[in-house]
Parts: structure tokens; sequence; C-alpha cells
């Protein structure tokens, strides 16, 4: 049982409430990590719904992680495991299927034969993100400045950053503003022309974000999703052994050996301040629990509006707080299966569900899924991010069945005509329907069924408004302004009051880079603390 | 011609990069599909099918085979009983180490062994008097791994005995009608299998296998994979991390068992009373720890591998292809200390390992070490430490 006092409280066990609370421990700091839920993980979940089929029922696959964690908090010890997607798949309007690999010589006739141009076009586009990513990392992997402070140090990093970016090849720099301004199809349709390829890659544009590929600021979401990497495979994704939520459990192994205390069914009810200083927090049973570190690892709403008071905080705050996009437009539907479907141009094999089924073969046909989300209602052809775990992963469901995954937009969060708990089934019907139109006899095979609209998302893992990026991917939403201006440095008004959720910088994903600012910015601020009362 | 194992007709088939190797004379698979990351990972967490058919083979039979063996093998054959097998090697009379080989003891005066080499002009010289019959039994038998965390659950829906078999231990068993030796053994350093089969009969247990297998998530998997294990496992390589003593030209290029990390076999020396070939120098070498060498790992600072490659504006490099070369060990000084025979990047480990041959002063665990290597050809030194091997030895291979 844990006791009543601690050097830090980490309010909730997502992956970064846990990588924040590792690091703490790690530094001899003494944490104590409340998890409203009965598991740690928040939306890096892996939840036994339908007996020997683990189901990943929110976010299902890795790759922003940042490889420091892994090395820093030593995980393979603790079980880490990112099994390697080897291929990527998607079925086109007319039967036929994009099936890339790992042979870059092998994809490019894959390609080719859907164009030519566009095989070609493959390598150009790929060595384009490569280096913009390679060239705004150092940005992305440090703590931003604060643009507001007059601070001469925070001026001198602001303008070391901009000495940065100049020093930038020109033609990269010129890359990242497309990339951060403009759209993911004009992007895309600067190098390829065929639909399917234009489709495969246009859906990191539009993941977890109220836009459509033709809206101006996809190509940040695109950028966004480009991050990530195994073994310095830049883009490359994997599923964690067990799922994601594989991957938060073995984060708290690694958290508790490190001295870390995790308390399951601990919701906090809000944080105790006294006189403009974090003291505690109190549960809602009304348990306290004091500590001079309180560190919120919820969405900036909830930080900002719900854990603390407001008129506590300045109002220019609040207003940013209250006007940040949330608007969740994601859903989740997956299945327990009795074997994996069959795609007929592929009929008997299977090696093409190693990785992401891409249900969205053409720039029009994601537009057109946006379509309904702008004038509030869910996708009739819904975009679809599919893959069959099992596949990879055979300990995620009897031998010889399958269990699948399959991230849906778009939901949005507010339904005009209706609510989601009146149309919950509706969704997961709309979803199986597409599905059995790629995969014929789809229906025959579901032994299971579970449905995931965004306000499940909401009420489950606490996200507001179901955003599963706590706070949308957008550019006044980012880096200096994430999630607020002058509040982009993990404090918050409050002394002793921190913010370490994906609501922060660089954001969300299962990426674990939040977490471990946070826990920086607060072992430096403790470190002067120290200094100044000695 | 290139000769073919008894699984070609399966091997061929499932075999969709048309990558091949030469081994031994044989055509072996490097890999079967485009990912042989995917062929590892099947290793290290659902099970993956390797032919290991063009591993020279040898019965030995007889009722001076335990006898024979004691004086040719360094460790003592005594103590592994009928259905154990034993981990060996063989030295030269100056105590340099030949090779390194698996004994299956099936019965009291009946022995299987598995080199990597050709020896039987070698063994049969050394029988003498002895009643002792050794045959190369090399093209007789097909010989299959079945390696990862599932290998025990699929293997014992066909033979059920294999529940019970424990690390090391060998039974005879039946797949379908196919009469089969199952050791409980492999060069992954996880929990696996190595099968004999009949040639005859070898096609037939592959379909048996894979059938059983496939909903288990396994593939068959080709050298590629293998060998990355293998540096995990910390597992020797002949040709690689030794060469056999009976073909070098200088002691350079030969090494004793107690230089190759191998000194555990002795542990038990003093009570060990055989006169086996080489056991004079070998003690001699214990007695004025007179040996030139030691063998262990070595893990690369993975902030310093970073940066190196930062400081060229490049991608860290982490390549999972076995780098079977001779990378040169520095101490802080800049003065050669040693060499890594086998170097990777290991996925399960998300670190560069290498087995690493260092002088003896430099091989405590946690020594900082430095090596080699050349980016953009340029030499650069990176930081790295000395670990203990094997660098990943899970529970559930013994369990
Ligand atoms: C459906 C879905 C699919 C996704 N897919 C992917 C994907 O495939 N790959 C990827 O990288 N990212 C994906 N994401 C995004 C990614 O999972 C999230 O950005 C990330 O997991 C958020 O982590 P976090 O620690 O910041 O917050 P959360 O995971 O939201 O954690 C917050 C924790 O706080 C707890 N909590 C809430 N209120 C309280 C309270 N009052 N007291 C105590 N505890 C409380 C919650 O229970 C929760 O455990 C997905 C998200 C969703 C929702």
């Amino acid at each position: 049982m844990a006791k009543n006092r601690y050097d830090a409280i980490v309010i909730g066990g997502g992956h970064n409430g846990l990588v924040n609370g590792a690091y703490l421990a790690q530094s001899g700091v003494q944490t104590l990590i409340l998890e409203r839920r009965h598991l740690v993980g928040g939306a890096a979940i892996t939840e036994e719904l339908y007996p020997g089929f683990q189901f990943t029922t929110f976010s299902y696959a890795l790759s922003l992680l940042r490889p420091e964690i892994v090395h820093e908090l030593e995980l393979t010890k603790h079980g880490f495991m990112p099994l390697l997607m080897p291929s990527s798949f998607a079925p086109t309007e007319d039967g036929d299927y994009l099936l890339l690999g790992q042979d870059k010589d092998e994809n490019h006739h894959q390609i080719a034969r859907h164009s030519k141009r566009d095989a070609d076009a493959y390598d150009a586009y790929g060595h384009m993100m490569e280096q913009v990513v390679h060239a705004i990392r150092p940005l992305m992997d440090s703590i931003p400045p604060d643009i507001t402070s007059k601070d001469p140090e925070e001026r001198a990093r602001l303008a070391a950053m901009g000495s940065y970016l100049a020093d930038l090849p020109a033609g990269v720099l010129h890359d990242l503003v497309r990339l951060l301004t403009g759209s993911t199809a004009d992007i895309l349709e600067d190098y390829f022309e065929s639909d399917i390829m234009q489709g495969w890659l246009a859906s990191s544009g539009i993941i977890g974000t109220k836009v459509g590929p033709r809206s101006q600021g996809s190509g940040l979401v695109l950028l966004y999703h480009s991050f990530g990497e195994h073994d310095s495979d830049y883009g490359a994704w994997a599923f964690h052994k067990g799922g994601n939520g594989g991957f938060t459990q073995v984060l708290a192994r690694a958290a508790e050996s490190l001295g870390a205390t995790i308390e399951l069914n601990a919701p906090v009810s809000h944080v105790i301040t006294k006189e403009g200083r974090a003291m505690g927090v109190v549960l809602e049973d009304g348990t306290e629990f004091q500590a001079k570190v309180v560190v919120s690892a919820l969405d900036p709403r909830r930080t900002f509006t719900e854990l603390v008071e407001p008129r506590e905080l300045p109002a220019d705050l609040v207003e940013n707080i209250q006007r940040l996009k949330f608007q969740g437009t994601s859903a989740k539907v997956n299945f327990a299966l009795d074997r994996n479907p069959t795609f007929p141009a592929l009929e008997g094999r299977s090696d093409q569900y190693r990785g992401f089924i891409n249900v969205g073969p053409s720039l029009d046909y994601l537009e057109r899924a946006f379509d309904d989300a702008k004038y509030g209602w869910y996708s009739q052809r819904p975009y679809i991010d599919a893959c069959i775990q099992s596949n990879i992963d055979p300990d995620m469901a009897p031998p010889g069945k399958a269990v699948m995954s399959n991230f849906v937009q778009y939901a949005p969060y507010h339904l005009k005509e209706s609510d989601w708990d009146g149309e919950r089934e509706k969704l997961g019907d709309v979803v199986q329907q597409r599905l059995e139109e790629v995969f014929p006899g789809f229906g025959d095979l579901v032994l299971h069924r579970e449905v995931v609209t965004p306000l499940d998302i909401e009420r489950t893992v606490g996200l507001s408004e179901g955003n599963i990026f706590a706070g949308e991917f957008l550019a006044p939403q980012m880096f200096f302004f994430r999630p607020a201006p002058g509040w982009n440095q993990y404090r918050t008004p409050i002394e002793g009051y921190y913010q370490c959720g994906s609501g922060t910088h660089p954001g969300g994903c299962v990426m674990g880079a939040p977490g471990r600012f946070a826990s920086q910015q607060i072992l430096t601020d403790l470190q002067k603390r120290n200094k100044k009362s000695s | 011609m290139i000769r073919k194992t008894p699984f070609h007709p399966r091997t061929s088939e499932a075999n969709e990069t048309g990558l091949w190797s030469h081994w031994s004379g044989y055509l072996a698979a490097d890999r079967y599909q485009m990912s042989d990351k995917f062929e590892y990972f099947a290793i290290r967490n659902s099970a993956a099918l390797f032919d290991t058919s063009p591993l020279y083979k040898y019965r030995l039979t007889g009722p001076d085979a335990e006898m024979y063996l004691a004086g040719v093998m360094t460790r003592d054959i005594r103590k592994c009983q009928p259905g154990q097998a034993q981990y060996t090697i063989w030295c030269d009379d100056e105590g340099w180490m030949l090779e390194d080989a698996v004994i299956l003891r099936l019965s009291p005066d009946e022995y299987l062994i598995t080199t990597a080499e050709p020896n039987l002009f070698y063994f049969e010289d050394l029988i003498g008097r002895l009643s002792v019959e050794i045959m190369d039994v090399s093209d007789d038998y097909g010989a299959l791994a079945l390696q990862g965390p599932h290998s025990r659950r699929i293997l014992e829906q066909l033979a059920p005995e294999v529940e019970d078999l424990g690390y090391f231990r060998v039974i005879s068993a039946k797949v379908g009608d196919a009469a089969v030796t199952i050791s409980r053994t492999g060069y992954t350093g996880d929990l696996g299998y190595e099968i004999w089969v009949d040639r005859d009969d070898a096609v037939q247990l592959w379909d048996r296998l894979l059938e059983t297998a496939a909903p288990h998530g396994a593939v068959p998997c080709g050298q590629d994979a293998v060998l990355i294990t293998r540096i995990e496992a910390g597992l020797l390589l002949i040709g690689v991390d030794f060469h056999s003593a009976r073909f070098a030209w200088n002691d350079d290029q030969r090494a004793t068992p107690l230089e190759l990390g191998l000194g555990w076999m002795f542990r038990d020396l003093a009570s060990d009373d055989r006169r086996f070939i080489g056991r004079p120098a070998i003690q001699r070498e214990i007695e004025e720890r007179s040996s030139r060498w030691a063998t262990t790992g070595i893990v690369v600072d993975w902030q310093d591998w970073s940066r190196l490659h930062n400081e060229r504006g490049l991608i860290t490099s982490k390549d999972h292809t076995p780098e079977h070369g001779g990378m040169m060990i520095y101490d802080a000084n800049l003065e050669r200390i040693g060499y890594t025979p086998s170097f990777v990047y290991s996925p399960i480990l998300q670190r560069h390992i290498g087995i690493a041959r260092l002088r003896p002063q430099h091989s405590a665990p946690g020594s900082r070490v430095g090596l080699e290597l050349s980016i953009d050809h340029r030499y650069e030194v990176v930081d790295a430490h000395v670990s203990k091997l094997p660098f990943y030895d899970p529970p559930r291979k013994t369990a």
C-alpha cells in the first residue's frame, strides 16, 4: 500500500506518466504514479476481451517511441520487443492491391505495376521525407524555447534555433515549410500519379486530426507520423510484443524496478494547492497524498481546468486552453476472427497481413470520407487502418485464429443528429460492411466485435472529446504553442505543478518524449530548489 | 553440381528470394522471405524451422565408444548418460582447439556427432585397438532445427514425449511414420530442438512440422537470421571466431579453449582422471595463467555510436547483418588490445554487440574499451564496454 508522502506524484499511468515516473525514480526522487483504472497504459493497453484473443482496444502500433528512452530506462531488460512489420498492404478499389515489403527493388516493381513513374518517385519522396525528418529531429528531440520569454537564455535558444534552420540546405527548409503549412494532397501530387500510392501515403496525413488530405495543415500530420523509426529505419512501424499494452507493461516494470510506486484504481479528484504551490493530491475517495512535485499526465483540458481551479490560473492561459481543438474523429472496431480473412487476388496467402492494411485507396476516397465528418456524421465509406496482429505476434490469438484491429476515420465526437450511444453498433456495421467488400466472407469469420467511439475513448481513457493525441496536430497547437504559448516547457503557473501528457511537446503517439522532457525539467527545478535551500 | 539437402524439394519452394549460400557443398537458404528480420523475430517470438542438413554427421558405435570419446574429446563423455547430449570440443596435443560439436548419446554404445568440418580421417586415426566403428552418415539423414518460444508447443503435438524433454536431452520418437531423433539443442540460444530424420522421410517430416507450426506463426528461416541469434547467444562459429588448429599456419591462427571462453569446461578437471588429448597443455595453461586471450562480449555505447554518425550528418546505422571480420579494439591509450571476430546490431537488445578477443587484463566485465569502425571511409573509435557472454539468455531456453 502506498504511503502518504512522496517527493513526486504523477497523475495518470498512461505511457507518458510511466515514462515520467520512471525517470524521476531513476534520479532518486520518491515517486508515486496514480492511475484511475485497474491497469496502466491509458490509450496504450491490451485486453483479453474474448477468451484467448488479445485486443489492442485503442492504440495498436509503435514507431515514434524515442530510442533514448529504450536505452536510458533499460527497457530491453523488462521485455521491450518491437516486432517489425515486414509488409504494408493496400487494396485498391478494383480488387487489385499494392504490397510493399522490406526489399527496395521488389517494392519498385510492385509500385511499377500501378505506375512506373511512381516507382521512381517513391525513392525521391522517401529521400525528401528522410532529409526533412533528419533535419528537424533535433528540434523535436529537445525542449522547445519559450517564445514569450524575455529571459536572455531563452532568447539565445531561440536565436540558436533560427541559425540552425538557416543553416539547413535551402531545399530541405523549403520542403519543411511545405510540409508544415501545406496539404498532404499537394505534397503527394507533386510526386505521385497513381491513386493507390496517393491514397496509401495520404493516410498518415489524416490520422487523429479532423482534416482531410486536401486540407491545408494536413502536411504537418503527415510529417509528424514520419518521425518514427525502428533500428534507424525512419518511418518504420512495429507491433510491440503483446500489443501497445505489452509495451506499457514493460514501462510499468521498468518504473517499478527503478523504485516508483504505482497505485491502480486511484482516480485523482484534484491537486491540493496552497499560495500558488502544489502540495499534493486528493483522490476521489478523499485519500490525500502529499508531495512538492505533482505532475499531470492528463490532457491539457483536464490539467488546467479540472485538476486545478482555473481561477488560480492566468486568464489568458485558461482562454487558450478553452480554445484548444480536440474534436476527436477516430474510432476503433476490433475483431476476434476464426481465421485470417481472404483477399481474393491473393487467395491462399497471408503474408500480406504482416503489417498495416490500408483501406483508403485514393485521395478522393479519403477526402469523401472526410466530407461526412465536416457535416457532423461518420464516414459511410470510412478510411480504415487495419492490422491483424496475430500474424506478427502469434500469442495475440489462439493458434490459427486471428485478432484484428481497425482504426477508423472519420467518426466525429459531436454527431449532428444523434449520439454515440445510439450509433455505436451502426458504426461497427459500416466498418464491417466495408471490410466485407475487401475480404468477401469476412462477416462469417467474426467471433467477437468491439466498437470504440470517440465517446468511449473519452470515457475510458479520459482523453477529452476522444482526441487520440490529447489535442489536435494543428500548427497553432504545436511546438511553441503546445499546449499554450508560454507554457510549452512542462511547467504551469502553479509552482511544483507540471504537465507531461501528449498535450505537451512534441505531442501524441506512443512516443514517451513528453514524459521524458518533463522529467528533465522537474529534475532541473528540483536541483535549483535544493541549491537555494542549502 | 551443388548438392541439395533432403529437404530441398520443400525449401526450394519456400525460398521466395532465390538467395542461397553454399554450405559444406550444399545449397542453404540465406532467407526465405524478403525480410530476414522477420525470420529473426520468428526465432525470438514464435518459432522457425532451419535446415541444418549440411553439417557432417557421424555415428559412433561399439563397446569402446565411450572410452574412445573420453580420450579424444576434451569434455568428459562419461558424464553424458544415454539420453543426454553434450556440447564438446576436441584439441590437439598442444592444447589448441580443433573443433566443437554436440554429441548425442543414444545408448551406452551409440553416439551421433554433428560437426562443421569433415573429421572422418581424424577420428578414425585415433581408434587404434579400440572396438569402435565410426560411420560418416552425413548423407543418410536430414536435420532440422525448430527454434523459438513456441517450438515445444508445436513439437509436442507431433511427438508428445517432447513435453518433458529437458535441456540437452535426446529421445527417439516418431513423427507420423517417420522415425526421428530429437534433441533439445540448437544454435540460437533459445528454446529449441534439433531433429534427425532418414533422408527418405525428410519431406514428410517437413510437411508435418510446417503444417503444425504455421498456426503458431512459425516460418522457415535461413542462415541470415540464425547468424544474428548465435552472436546474441555467444555461440562460437568455426572459421569466424576460431579456426581449426589442424589447418593453421601459425599460433596467431590457433587458440586454446581457455582463450575462447570455454574455461568452464575445466571446472572439474582436478577430479577428472582422463588422459584426453591436449590435457597436459591445457593444465599447464591453467596453472601458469598463460592464456594470451580472453573471449568475451563487448557492447557499444549507444550515445557515442549516434554521436559519430550525427557528426557526419548520417542516420545512425543499426544493421542486423553480422560483420564477420575483425574490428580492432583499443584501450584508453589507443594501444591495440584485441578485436571482434563477430559483430552485429541486435534487434532484441537494441545494441551493437560483438564477440571479442581481448588481452586478458582488459577483459573484466565493465572494462571500457574503444572499437574501431570506419564511417564514410574514415576511421573512428567508438566507446564500448566489456560484457559477459551470452548477451541474450532467456529462462525458457533451459526451463
Ligand atoms: C484509438 C487510438 C488509437 C491510437 N493509435 C496509436 C497508434 O497505433 N500508435 C501510436 O503511436 N499512437 C496511437 N494513438 C495515440 C497514443 O496512444 C496516445 O497519444 C498516447 O497513448 C497517450 O499517452 P499519454 O500517456 O499521454 O496519455 P493517456 O494514455 O491518455 O494516459 C492518461 C492516463 O491517465 C489516467 N487518468 C485519467 N484521469 C485520471 C485521474 N483523474 N486520476 C488518475 N488517473 C487518471 C487514464 O486512465 C490514463 O491511463 C492512439 C490513440 C487512440 C485513442
